[in-house]
């Protein structure tokens, strides 16, 4: 837990092993920035998460001196800007470029994160469909990393932080649905990508741990899956 | 439909003339004097150049800027206000804070009022119901952040005392959702329990730069009325 310093009152609400929280810390991790972390039970929400977080009441948001920034990808392009003299650099400075990185980001919200969760908590056809759109997804992704390290370029990108962020998550919903989405033959880019950032100096130490994700994930997904009571 | 005097146009717009996405886009580039080929497309039907240029989602609005193409319509203004970064109006605040308070909002009219307007757009009886009373209660809360949220309340716009992202984020839908009041006989924007945001989508609409791109009412109301008979047959049909 880092405290405070130079960077202004800086604080996180989360929980360790939400993928969102996981990008935003990703994003301060690789600027190296200090910062409180303050875990939430999303059971039994903090009146901070609620006041801060009036719209949505969910988790990452980010406090900046006393000024709350919600929704994940919004929070690390708020990082990006706050400290944009922080190297590295999480966007590009060309308008272009700017927007090609803003639309993977959005590629990755939109689809991914709905086929993911398909995988996850749904059965037989409904299932087998949400792995085919997921692997799809990933194809296109394998499309534009073409001949770069990381999607940003040489270093971590808005859009390595993305899906990074997740990447995690997808290898515990792989093991628990027994799945392949990031296939290492038909995704060679992809998967010497996802190898890469785990390790990554900065990234590695946000990431959660896998066995404790996976325990939670099966324990939410056993809690989808029992009969209801009275049966 | 702006042209270029003379020699080839540097910035083409590919749209439809009903599409929310599409207006939101024209907005931005009428605020900032932005010439530009708009080119009409026919979605049942789809060109070369709009499945080239968007293959990932084949979607309008797609803005081609000397042949090189961007997507999503939040992402073509923000991707105009930077490309012209220099030309006022500035669209997007320069204080990094207040840039994440936009973005958040227009995520809000992304994610939550267009798919509920849509809903209204596209369902019947109870669930047409359902839709309305979420688009109202969005917008409800809409009208909440114009009240009190210090980045906006007080002020004309949500961009402070000219035109900025959130506006043009909601300003979009403006002539859609009129319309589709009028074609479903239910309020969406109520002047009574919403004031700041009714007034707001008079002196949006009125605005200029916007008032001249805003489609034919008369027109899109026809168009939303011919839809959702189309959507109820084929609901009565399943």
């Amino acid at each position: 837990m880092e405290v405070c310093g130079e960077d202004g009152q800086l604080k996180l609400l989360g929980q360790p092993y939400s993928p969102f929280v996981v990008r935003v810390s990703i994003a301060l991790a690789v600027k190296g920035i200090h910062y409180e972390f303050i875990e939430e039970d999303i059971h039994n929400k903090s009146e901070l998460l609620l006041k801060s977080n009036p719209v949505h009441k969910k988790i990452p948001v980010l406090i900046h001196n006393g000024k709350p920034v919600c929704e994940s990808m919004n929070i690390v392009q708020y990082i990006e800007e706050a400290w944009g003299n922080k190297a590295p650099n999480i966007l590009p400075k060309d308008p272009y470029d700017r927007a090609i990185a803003r639309f993977w980001a959005a590629f990755v919200d939109d689809k991914f994160i709905p086929s993911i969760w398909g995988v996850f908590k749904d059965e037989g056809e409904e299932q087998q469909k949400a792995v085919e759109e997921t692997v799809a997804n990933f194809l296109l992704l394998e499309e534009t990393l073409s001949g770069k390290a990381y999607f940003g370029g040489d270093e971590i990108g808005l859009v390595d932080i993305a899906l990074g962020g997740l990447l995690v998550t997808i290898q515990t919903v792989e093991k628990i649905t027994n799945s392949v989405l990031i296939d290492k033959q038909k995704m060679p880019l992809l998967s010497a990508w996802a190898d890469k950032f785990c390790k990554a100096d900065r990234v590695k130490e946000v990431l959660p741990d896998p066995a404790t994700l996976l325990k939670l994930m099966w324990e939410r997904k056993a809690k989808m899956t029992s009969p209801p009571a009275g049966n | 439909m702006e042209t270029c005097a003379e020699d080839e146009v540097q910035v083409k717009l590919l749209g439809g003339s009903t599409s929310p996405f599409v207006l939101r886009v024209r907005i931005a580039l009428a605020l900032k004097g932005i010439d530009y080929d708009f080119i009409q497309e026919n979605l049942q039907s789809k060109s070369e150049l709009l499945q080239k240029s968007n293959p990932v989602h084949k979607k309008i609005p797609v803005l081609i800027d000397n042949g090189k193409p961007v997507c999503e319509s939040m992402n073509i203004v923000q991707y105009i206000e930077e490309a012209w970064d220099n030309k006022a109006p500035n669209l997007i605040p320069k204080d990094p804070y207040e840039r994440a308070i936009a973005r958040f909002w227009a995520a809000f009219i992304d994610d939550k009022v267009g798919p509920c307007i849509r809903g209204v757009f596209r369902g019947h009886g109870d669930e047409k119901q359902k839709q309305v009373e979420e688009s109202v209660a969005n917008f409800l809360v809409l009208e909440e952040a114009l009240r009190t949220n210090p980045c906006f309340s007080g002020k004309p716009y949500f961009g402070g005392d000219e035109i900025g992202f959130v506006d043009i984020a909601l300003g979009g839908w403006l002539a859609f959702v009129k319309a589709l009041e009028k074609g479903t006989d239910s309020v969406l924007i109520d002047a009574e329990k919403m004031p700041l945001l009714s007034a707001w989508t008079d002196r949006f609409c009125e605005a200029d730069g916007v008032q001249e791109v805003m489609p034919d009412p008369v027109k899109l109301l026809e168009f939303i009325c011919a839809t959702r008979v189309k959507f109820a047959s084929l609901a009565a049909a399943n």
